[in-house]
């Protein structure tokens, strides 16, 4: 019984901290979310799709071009920086006046877009990058180097978009667009150009949490639903547009899916997490850390 | 008035007959089809028309397939109890997450993404208890032991099912015009304005979204259940998750939300869409229809926001009905 009990203690343990590593990643996805909302108030249904593209895109340029993992990834990422931009201006910026749900809903036809091009382009299969990053062995845990390493690149991406917003003219002009819409452009700051600066750095975030998640997973064209529907729940959780909340939602989300999949099938993990996300709606509706009114 | 009705009347005598007339197998195949998924369309229409824009519905249609075979295969219940049984559980469950929503005044953006999500736990949930539903590889309810074949609720004759999907679909079509009549329509509008006015003005506000969500949901459980006994073979990625979701906003956004035909326009568009695309395509088609459906839907949002039908009668009304302005928006979402 005393055994049971710590091989017991153990799993639980690397559950944990594989579960706070899985919350890093899903933080960087809420992140990007969060900002565009926060700025351009549109939700891209289509941002996990983007993340897929990514994958491919990493998969194509280390397979087939043989080009070394640390080249490729800052070339992904500034390829879905440019989808992202190329999504503003070509779906979103003819929308903005329209009612925001048509803007939802349109980028819930590009979601389609990108699942059936995927299919059509690069087939159904599942294809993996075929590096295999060592195992780190930390007493009787084990922890895989790609997890450690997506995490610490999330963080530090998150970090590198926090000094962005805070100290640069154009984050001064992102943030202060994201609190006032209307009175900024009568401050010669051009909206156009912040939201298409904004829609860039949603992509490259996306295009980042790409070249991690390659590293964990099998690509295929709907790899995307397997986290999407879980970043919107944790940006509804931690109220949209809401940094901080967003990044508290991640760790709670990926420490019950962790969790959950400790004590039966990964998507039980996820089941979990909704069934706690309709908990804490009743709980607080407006967000995790939305004062009550 | 009188002249509607007997149109109505010649058209579905024309409608009853056309399986006795033409019995080409493929072609009352197609048809079937529609009448299914404008059913399905319709049941979305139903709220989607006053701003609730769900994408939850292929949890709810979904649910209704898998329950209805479930019960049928591993509890020989009948589909005439278990697709009852079914709507009830999509009831639940639409109850389950709508209340929360409503009750705490969860809508637009929000009220989007929390149906997005409950169409891809549907989806998980299937997927995880494979050693039952069989997973994403489908699943196939028992074949009815010949002369039970009413009981089960199969049969091999195309001309029956053409006459079933036929009387549901106008049934969806009879309830989409009950409630365009109905005094919860007017609530449902002056909620979709401003839901503290409506409140004020003395709407349950709660209780009215909680009616037409369930009313949709129940109806979409009811389609996925028809669909399932229809083609006997249902897998999690043609009856449920997002993708199915977003094909039914697709077909009643392309069709138009606001008139009652609207969304069985949108079905005959996308279905014969897909039908050619695979004809022409061939064994290639795969991703070929979809990819189609999403550059439609982008661009029927810019241009077309009122749908293929929507804008036909308005343009031929216009000179004597201006648009209500509820109409002239696909949705009013309050911003933050």
């Amino acid at each position: 019984m005393q055994s049971f009990l710590d091989i017991f203690d153990i799993y639980f343990l690397e559950a944990v901290i594989n579960g706070i590593l899985l919350g890093g990643v899903l933080a960087l996805l809420a992140l990007g979310l969060n900002l565009i909302f926060g700025v351009i108030d549109v939700t891209w249904i289509c941002y996990a799709e983007l993340v897929m593209i990514g994958m491919y895109g990493m998969y194509y340029l280390v397979q087939y071009f043989g080009l070394s993992y640390w080249v490729a990834a800052p070339l992904v990422i500034m390829l879905v920086a440019l989808l992202g931009a190329a999504l503003h201006y070509l779906v979103i910026a003819p929308l903005l006046t329209s009612p925001p749900i048509n803007q939802l809903l349109a980028t819930g036809g590009v979601l389609f877009i990108l699942q059936s091009f995927a299919t059509v382009a690069f087939g159904i299969d599942f294809k993996n990058l075929g590096i295999r990053l060592p195992v780190l062995s930390l007493g009787d845990m084990n922890f895989s180097y790609a997890r450690l390493l997506s995490f610490a690149a999330a963080l530090l991406g998150m970090i590198g978009v926090y000094l962005f917003l805070t100290r640069t003219f154009t984050g001064t002009a992102i943030r202060a667009i994201a609190q006032d819409r209307q009175i900024m452009p009568l401050m010669g700051v051009d909206a156009k150009r912040i939201y298409l600066v904004t829609s860039a750095i949603g992509g490259g975030l996306a295009g980042l949490a790409a070249c991690l998640l390659v590293l964990q997973y099998d690509v295929h064209p709907f790899v995307g639903l397997s986290f999407g529907p879980i970043t919107f729940l944790i940006c509804v959780l931690g109220g949209l547009g809401n940094f901080i909340g967003g990044f508290i939602a991640s760790f709670l989300f990926a420490e019950i899916i962790s969790l959950g999949g400790l004590f039966s099938d990964l998507e039980w993990g996820y089941v979990l997490a909704f069934a706690f996300f309709i908990v804490m709606m009743f709980i607080r509706p407006a967000g995790l850390l939305a004062r009550r009114s | 008035m009188n002249r509607r009705i007997m149109a109505w009347i010649v058209a579905l005598a024309v409608l009853v007959a056309v399986p006795f007339v033409h019995s080409d197998p493929y072609h009352l195949h197609i048809l079937v089809l529609i009448l299914i998924w404008s059913f399905a369309y319709t049941s979305w229409s139903i709220m989607g028309r006053f701003g609730l824009v769900s994408l939850g519905h292929g949890g709810f249609m979904g649910t209704g397939a898998y329950v209805t075979a479930l019960l049928w295969n591993e509890f020989g219940l009948s589909p005439w109890i278990g697709i009852p049984l079914s709507m009830l559980a999509a009831g639940v469950l639409a109850l389950v997450v709508a209340y929360p929503c409503f009750r705490f005044r969860i809508t637009g953006h929000y009220f989007v993404l929390v149906t997005l999500a409950l169409a891809g736990i549907v989806l998980q949930v299937i997927t995880a208890t494979r050693d039952y539903t069989g997973g994403s590889l489908g699943y196939t309810p028992q074949r009815a032991p010949s002369g039970k074949g009413l009981l089960a609720l199969q049969f091999d004759d195309k001309t029956t099912w053409y006459l079933i999907a036929l009387a549901v679909w106008l049934a969806g079509i009879v309830i989409w015009h009950r409630i365009d009549r109905s005094m919860g329509r007017h609530a449902m509008e002056a909620i979709s304005e401003d839901e503290d006015a409506a409140a004020a003005a003395g709407v349950n506000v709660t209780a009215e979204k909680l009616k037409i969500t369930l009313i949709s949901a129940l109806m979409t459980a009811l389609a996925g259940a028809l669909y399932c006994q229809y083609q006997m073979f249902i897998s999690p990625d043609t009856v449920s998750g997002i993708a199915v979701s977003l094909q039914m906003v697709f077909a009643a956004i392309v069709g138009g939300v606001y008139v009652a035909l609207g969304p069985t326009v949108g079905a005959i568009i996308t279905i014969l869409l897909a039908e050619v695309l695979r004809i022409s395509f061939g064994a290639n088609a795969v991703g070929w229809d979809n990819l189609v459906y999403g550059v439609l839907l982008v661009l029927f949002i810019i241009f077309l926001p009122k749908g293929i039908l929507g804008s036909v009668i308005d343009w031929i009304k216009s000179p004597r009905k201006p648009p209500r302005a509820h109409e002239q928006e696909t949705v009013r979402v309050a911003r933050r």
